[in-house]
């Protein structure tokens, strides 16, 4: 499996956990769940299909962790930015779980699938 | 009459075998070490302006057959272009009637002086896996090296690791080792005949069947190389399971026991290095589930602790 195809992939599996996990840490968001998943993995895809494509033409697993925790970081601000119903932000909710996926999918796609072949 | 000391003695001798070379091509500089076969120097060669080994045969005369064996020796490297087997750059007869041959000068030291300083099992099986692929590459040529011990191995100043000494080497499908029409060589060789050092050869080399020693030969020599390897560090590597059956496999008594040659041990190797399962070994369910979570080890921890801080942030949001 390429490594921009494991990010997307995995990208998408913990994205879409990252968004069920609402039901549990804010209940009140329940209504709008299906969305939130949805969205959620949406977010994962190209989220992990970035960092993968970035694992791919770079072998560092040092800086495929950062650049996968900032990639991830930026997507999850631009979701908490977005306020709730009652105005207020899931910052803290949204953006440290989004950071770690983010972390995770960095070390994976570091670690895991298929390099980048270069010819010369 | 006055008796010479010894070294006295020892320096005549070296004195007068100190080999007569075209002087309008090589400088001889230095004796490097001595063997059975041959003498070694370091040499310039004028013409290329470079520095040289220079390999020089023992016997006086032919009918010593280390001329025949030299020339063999030379015939069989110059066959074998390998990044890890010493290049042959000429070769030739001294104005005595004995044998040379120059080679590529290497810097570096033995595995047996190397192997303080190796540490831990990934760099043993780094060294011993390059000497393996080495050994593969001549099985492939149709040749089997039949001495390989530590002392046959060099590792240069850059960490090239080179496999040495091919005099004792067997090209399959042809005349039994060395000179076949020369009589007195031809008995070095012959059935009953030990090849090897003990502790490195096969069983079937102890026995003196040099007629059918086969790759599986060097297999045994390469496992008992990488058991001596693991044992022979400053701090001894306690290896698991997995990488002592690749030793016991390749320390098999009966040839057809062990791996058939270095490019199947080399096959192996490699899998252990991925943390994939080995031929060697047959592994039971808990033990294979237990190198998949050793493999994937660190990817597991991180995902669990991903669930372990989701959950903690589902309990104080609803507490």
């Amino acid at each position: 499996m390429s490594k921009p195809l494991l990010g997307l992939l995995l990208g998408a599996v913990l994205g879409a956990i990252d968004g069920l996990s609402a039901m549990f840490s804010a209940p009140e968001t329940a209504p709008q769940i299906m969305g939130i998943v949805i969205g959620s993995t949406f977010k994962g895809i190209i989220v992990g299909a970035l960092i993968g494509w970035y694992a791919w033409r770079v072998n560092s697993l040092a800086k495929g962790m950062v650049v996968g925790l900032v990639v991830a970081a930026f997507f999850a601000f631009l979701i908490a930015v977005m306020p709730n119903e009652q105005g207020g932000h899931y910052w803290l909710e949204i953006m440290i779980p989004g950071s770690i996926v983010g972390l995770i999918v960095g070390y994976a796609t570091q670690k895991f699938g298929k390099a980048r072949v270069v010819t010369t | 009459m006055t008796r010479l000391p010894d070294d006295a003695v020892s320096r005549l001798r070296e004195a007068a075998a100190w080999p007569e070379l075209p002087p309008e091509r090589y400088e001889l500089r230095a004796l490097i070490g001595r063997g059975g076969m041959g003498a070694v120097y370091s040499a310039f060669d004028r013409r290329l302006d470079r520095e040289v080994a220079l390999k020089v045969s023992n016997g006086a005369t032919p009918a010593s057959g280390l001329d025949e064996r030299l020339r063999r020796e030379a015939s069989v490297l110059a066959r074998l272009e390998h990044p890890g087997i010493v290049p042959v750059h000429d070769a030739g007869e001294l104005a005595d009637g004995r044998w040379f041959y120059v080679m590529k000068l290497v810097h570096g030291r033995t595995l047996t002086d190397h192997v303080p300083t190796l540490s831990g099992e990934a760099a043993i099986l780094g060294v011993f896996e390059r000497i393996a692929q080495t050994v593969a590459f001549a099985h492939d040529a149709g040749v089997v090296h039949r001495d390989l011990k530590p002392s046959n191995v060099m590792v240069g100043r850059f960490g090239e690791v080179l496999v040495l000494d091919w005099g004792v080497a067997k090209v399959l499908g042809s005349a039994p080792v060395m000179s076949s029409h020369d009589p007195s060589s031809a008995q070095d060789t012959a059935a009953g005949t030990r090849i090897g050092t003990p502790g490195f050869m096969a069983p079937e080399q102890e026995r003196g069947d040099t007629l059918t020693a086969t790759p599986a030969a060097d297999v045994y020599s390469l496992g008992a190389l990488l058991s001596w390897l693991l044992t022979h560090v400053t701090v001894p590597v306690q290896p698991g399971r997995r990488l002592r059956a690749i030793v016991a496999k390749c320390l098999q008594p009966a040839p057809a026991d062990r791996y058939p040659d270095a490019a199947a041990l080399v096959s192996d190797i490699g899998r252990y290095r991925a943390g994939q399962s080995v031929e060697a070994h047959k592994e039971s369910l808990f033990e294979r589930a237990w190198r998949w979570l050793e493999k994937y080890r660190t990817f597991i921890l991180l995902i669990l602790a991903y669930l372990v801080m989701r959950a903690a942030f589902a309990y104080f949001s609803r507490s």
